[in-house]
């Protein structure tokens, strides 16, 4: 739905050069909810920019339902008239919301139908239906002063779902919102994802707006993407920073007497009781450093950190055994002796 | 001077000083929205960027504020001349009035329109919207109350110009106290002039800041509260938890 390709990035500023995007390449598949994470400065904001060509990129293409949008070139920095069309049919949601003070909230949702040329009648019909659908149809002569940034953010759906979209780009959408806000506006999300059949793009820095919404994600870093995939593919991968941040654990690494052992279950594995046949099998004792379960994605899905008496190599059996239980296993402490191979799987 | 003497040249002069001011400021709202709107659009980053028509404009506003209004009176005698026939009398002095007006105001609007949240301005052209768009939908109505305290500013400026206007012939209240008050010592009619100046900028002042803060109290803000205003709320709440307490 959304692929970029070669997508790059260059700011100049008084002689000097700062790269945002360096050869960006993302897959978005159609209805799927699909996460880009990473630290400020990482080059997102610039990417999801990039999407709707709000900034234009210094080179690379952007294909937006089939469309593709950097061949719709405007003069300048000035956006064609094809560009304007595309834009209207690319939702987009901000992180400060961006609505109009001066307007009410019903005439905010109007604002886009507004410039596609609809009927005075046609537009509030259609922005009392949004209103509606994303639960504020009580509040549409209000003005967004009178609101909580919730509710502004419910808007600001409302108003990016106006012009029938396909796509939704989410621009760090609940950064300004508390954590119970940010919760209902992720399920109001995922919702229209479902029934709208609409695919989403999201930036953000949280972590558990990966975990809680998103099919797919990838992970920037200093305007490369570092891993992408779907959650399960991340987990899946050995080393995955992005499977380790999603679940993080704690624990000292492996010394010369205990082997430490990063367990990460998935799918069918997830329900079997393997710590205790591992136990019972091969008769050793195996304590449990770490762990976190939780539910991605509608999957069942964790990462366990245990520790096994004896160095790597009394410990290969076991590990094996693990192994063949369908499980992934990183030995913690050796990984890092082969961080170049560890990269070029993730990828 | 008995009241019965000053009394018709008072209200001939208010007329006229009226006149003189709301024409002008007419003409310096028309003229100087739009110029102050582009100086913000061909600024660096802006949308309609471009270096040299922001120098050129920039520049061409600065010559006509740098020059003593005096002085761009009888610069312009020549437009003056060719606009209203004549370099006489009310009409003339609306000429340099306004043009003295327009980059006053231009400016005033350009410190408006730039405190506009450029993220308004991206979510408008995310939807499709083009720069003429983003002008009408969102940067002259966000900055509209700036703009009304800004239009008030000019139009108490241009009744201070227009007491200047006495020197071609224009009248005023202004020239009342210049000619009368000043040269032939009628003090008593000299300080009635003021007192009608200090009462019409008043009300002009009042009627500004009223538009101005009903449209922002009606609108408030979406992004952060001012500090202000924030006390403001915070006050009463404070005083009845200490109440509760």
């Amino acid at each position: 739905m959304i692929t970029t390709s070669g997508l790059t990035k260059v700011y100049r500023s008084r002689g000097r050069e700062v790269t945002a995007l360096d050869g960006v390449d993302l897959h978005v598949r159609e209805g799927e909810v699909y996460g880009v994470i990473g630290r400020s400065g990482a080059g997102k904001s610039s990417l999801i920019r990039c999407v709707n060509l709000l900034e234009r990129p210094t080179s690379g293409t952007v294909t937006v339902a089939g469309q593709e949008l950097t061949a719709l070139a405007g003069r300048g920095p000035r956006a064609g008239k094809e560009l304007r069309q595309a834009r209207s049919r690319i939702g987009m949601v901000f992180q400060h919301f961006n609505l109009l003070s001066t307007r009410t909230v019903q005439d905010n949702v109007e604002l886009p139908l507004e410039i596609l040329g609809l009927s005075g009648k046609e537009r509030s019909r259609k922005a009392l239906g949004l209103l509606d659908l994303v639960g504020l149809a009580d509040k549409a002569k209000a003005y967004p002063a009178q609101l909580s940034g919730g509710q502004k953010q419910r808007v600001g759906i409302a108003r990016a779902l106006a012009g029938d979209p396909k796509v939704l780009l989410s621009d760090e959408a609940t950064s300004a919102l508390d954590p119970e806000t940010t919760r209902s506006i992720l399920q109001l999300l995922r919702d229209l994802n479902r029934q709208l059949g609409l695919t989403v793009l999201l930036i953000t820095h949280e972590m558990d707006v990966v975990k809680s919404i998103c099919d797919s994600a990838a992970l920037m870093e200093r305007g490369r993407i570092v891993e992408s995939g779907t959650v399960s593919e991340l987990l899946a991968t050995p080393g995955s920073e992005l499977a380790a941040a999603l679940f993080p654990l704690s624990g000292a690494a492996a010394g010369d007497d205990r082997t430490v052992v990063d367990v990460t279950f998935h799918g069918d594995a997830a329900t079997q009781p393997v710590i205790s046949q591992l136990s019972r099998t091969y008769n050793i004792d195996i304590s449990i450093l770490g762990a976190a379960m939780d539910t991605v994605g509608g999957k069942q899905v964790g990462r366990m950190r245990i520790e096994l008496p004896g160095r790597y190599e009394e410990n290969v059996v076991p590990v094996g055994f693990l192994r063949e239980q369908g499980l992934q296993i990183d030995v913690v402490g050796r990984a890092a002796e082969e961080p170049a191979l560890v990269k070029d799987g993730a990828k | 001077m008995t009241w019965p003497e000053m009394q018709p040249l008072l209200s001939q002069a208010s007329w006229d000083t009226l006149y003189m001011v709301g024409w002008s400021t007419v003409i310096a709202v028309v003229g100087g929205l739009p110029l102050g709107v582009l100086l913000v659009l061909t600024d660096r980053g802006g949308l309609l960027q471009s270096v040299v028509a922001n120098k050129v404009l920039g520049q061409i506003v600065n010559i006509a504020r740098s020059m003593p209004f005096i002085i761009l009176m009888v610069a312009l005698m020549g437009f003056t001349r060719w606009v209203t026939g004549t370099t006489i009398g009310r009409e003339a002095a609306i000429v340099p009035l306004a043009i003295g007006a327009i980059p006053f105001f231009a400016r005033l609007v350009e410190t408006a329109v730039r405190e506009v949240d450029g993220g308004l301005v991206e979510a408008v052209q995310a939807m499709g919207g083009n720069t003429w768009t983003v002008v009408r939908k969102v940067l002259v109505p966000e900055a509209l109350p700036s703009l009304i305290s800004s239009a008030t500013t000019t139009v108490v400026a241009l009744i201070g110009y227009s007491a200047m206007a006495g020197t071609v012939g224009a009248g005023g209240l202004g020239d009342i106290a210049i000619r009368y008050g000043y040269q032939r010592f009628e003090t008593q009619l000299m300080w009635i002039t003021v007192a009608i100046l200090a009462v019409v900028i008043s009300l002009i002042q009042f009627a500004g800041d009223y538009a101005a803060r009903s449209l922002h109290r009606r609108g408030g803000h979406s992004g952060p509260v001012p500090k202000l205003r924030l006390l403001k709320a915070e006050e009463p709440a404070a005083a009845g938890a200490g109440k509760a307490a």
